[in-house]
């Protein structure tokens, strides 16, 4: 008896209206979304038989329930996935989409997420939670541990241990915001210098206002199934070609190192599953919620050596035409970011990989990687997508 | 049975000097569970609490029903209240509420000399002059009833 092919696939993507949208609640993202991969596909909506969307869109803001938002869509899941890790959930759910494919628990999974942080709680650094604080964050929060300074801190000792300079960083912004200029969705196209983020406020030291991600809305919608059925489908399928995921520590004061992340265990995995190495990757989605996250994720990925992700940065290999693009919608830093950033991650590797990038394409694109950063560098999550054949 | 009963402490207790800010706190405060309220109350008591493992030795903040290095149950042991910066940034814009009145201040990852790391605010000196690497000692805030926080100054000795 020959067995069935169960190889994964992405088949089908879908934006929502961003960057700001009052008319889109969190669910009226993921619903256009959804609708929006369906058309992207071809595929209906009886099809999907699997669900993931990471239940709590954002921590403070108030949000619906994983099975009220498969009922809202009108789903009717055999399989259903509510994995939660921060920025990198929706890698982490691509992990086991991808076993729950290969495995026959269910043939056609819709991951969604939505959101409306911009149009809720405008451009507030998100923070100010108004309640006590409970287990691990009742050691930190009572001294004014905002987002901005915990990310502060590890820039700050990754400068201190290797040298990494303000203007580095800032280059990493400036690369991605060559991108989002092409990008009518990104909530920032004007070009940028690294005088300009060296002349912005500085929020907490080192990191100034530019080497912040904005604040935005929007929703995405991804839809996962095998090889053989996405073939008879609307749009080139996308493989996926290794996926992995590993938690070192969730708050920051635990942990281990802050100079590197979960991403050099969870990196190798999904290298190794793919049979590739780093300089196999044709172009790369890194979560840049600020621009150290960046640095650290080259570095602890396999991009380059430990300490040499400033330097990396600052000789324009991330711009455009450089030896590794990345965050080719322009980012969490000048595009998209409505507090969980992963699923847009995934969105525009597979817009590289089928050839649909327009002005910002990547020539030659056939190998892609999406690593999800969750909390502080603590959830990690990589997904290595290949074109399809 | 009764784990980590508050009086099974090892160590000098009450040594370090505390700051009784009860009246003008608007800071956030802890949520108490049973763990962290015999943290939080020693604290008030001029106390830091970290945790030592009988079984394996390893020491660990923040406190726990559980050792994370060997699964076995923790002792509580009074630390000396002497520590080194790891990391630390001076927050020049809060965004959370209480905080908006003391911006520019210092939070910093401190490692115990007995080794856990820990975070706190340090106080007393310029922001500009905190660095990686600088010796601090520890003091205690009462910041409500019956719960402190532990907070640095720079100055601690290397013994």
């Amino acid at each position: 008896m020959t067995r069935p092919d169960r190889t994964p696939v992405i088949a089908a993507i879908g934006l929502s209206d961003g960057p700001k949208a009052p008319h889109l609640d969190g669910l009226g993202h993921q619903a256009q979304a959804m609708r929006r991969a369906l058309a992207d596909s071809g595929i209906s909506k009886g099809d999907i038989d699997g669900f993931g969307c990471a239940e709590a869109w954002i921590p403070g803001v108030p949000g619906v329930d994983l099975p009220e938002t498969a009922e809202y869509l009108g789903l009717d899941p055999r399989w259903i996935e509510g994995t939660y890790t921060g920025g990198s959930a929706y890698e982490f759910q691509m992990q086991h989409a991808e076993a729950a494919i290969r495995s026959g628990m269910a043939h056609t999974i819709l991951l969604t997420y939505g959101s409306d942080l911009l149009t809720r709680m405008g451009r507030s650094l998100g923070t100010a939670y108004g309640r006590k604080p409970v287990g691990g964050a009742a050691y930190e929060e009572p001294y004014g541990k905002t987002t901005v300074a915990a990310y502060a801190m590890a820039a700050q000792r990754h400068m201190y241990e290797y040298g990494t300079t303000p203007e580095q960083l800032a280059s990493v912004a400036v690369a991605v915001r060559e991108y989002a200029a092409h990008n009518p969705r990104a909530i920032y196209r004007k070009p940028l210098t690294v005088d300009d983020v060296l002349g912005s406020r500085v929020i907490a030291d080192p990191l100034r206002l530019l080497d912040c991600c904005a604040i935005t809305d929007g929703g995405g919608a991804v839809i996962v199934t095998t090889e053989e059925r996405a073939r008879d489908l609307k749009q080139p399928y996308v493989s996926i070609l290794g996926t992995a995921a590993r938690q070192n520590h969730w708050n920051i004061s635990q942990a281990p190192d802050v100079t590197t992340t979960a991403g050099a265990r969870s990196g190798p995995d999904a290298f190794a599953r793919a049979g590739l190495t780093p300089d196999d990757v044709d172009m790369a989605m890194l979560y840049d919620s600020f621009t150290i996250t960046v640095i650290l994720l080259l570095e602890s990925l396999g991009f380059c050596k430990p300490g040499e992700g400033g330097p990396f940065a600052e000789e324009g290999n991330l711009r455009p035409g450089g030896r590794l693009p990345i965050n080719t919608d322009g980012g969490g830093l000048s595009a998209c970011h409505p507090g969980l950033r992963g699923i847009f991650l995934l969105i525009e590797a597979v817009r590289q990989l089928r050839g649909q990038a327009g002005e910002v394409q990547v020539p030659d694109c056939d190998v892609a990687l999406a690593a999800g950063s969750g909390g502080w560098f603590s959830t990690i999550g990589v997904t290595i997508l290949g074109k399809g054949r | 049975m009764s784990q980590m009963a508050s009086q099974n402490i090892r160590g000098r207790q009450g040594t370090l000097e505390i700051v009784d800010v009860t009246d003008t706190w608007v800071k956030p405060v802890p949520d108490l569970d049973p763990v962290s309220a015999t943290y939080f109350r020693a604290a008030h008591d001029g106390t830091l609490l970290i945790q030592r493992c009988p079984s394996c030795g390893a020491t660990q903040h923040y406190p726990r029903h559980v050792c994370r290095t060997c699964a076995a149950i923790p002792e509580w042991e009074a630390a000396g209240g002497r520590g080194t910066i790891y990391t630390f940034t001076v927050v020049r814009q809060a965004g959370m509420r209480g905080f908006d009145a003391d911006a520019p201040y210092v939070i910093a990852l401190i490692d115990l000399d007995e080794g856990p790391r820990m975070m706190g605010n340090v106080t007393d000196c310029p922001v500009d002059e905190v660095h990686i690497g600088q010796r601090v000692q520890a003091y205690q805030l009462r910041i409500a009833d019956g719960i402190g926080l532990p907070q640095w100054r720079p100055g601690a000795t290397s013994d």
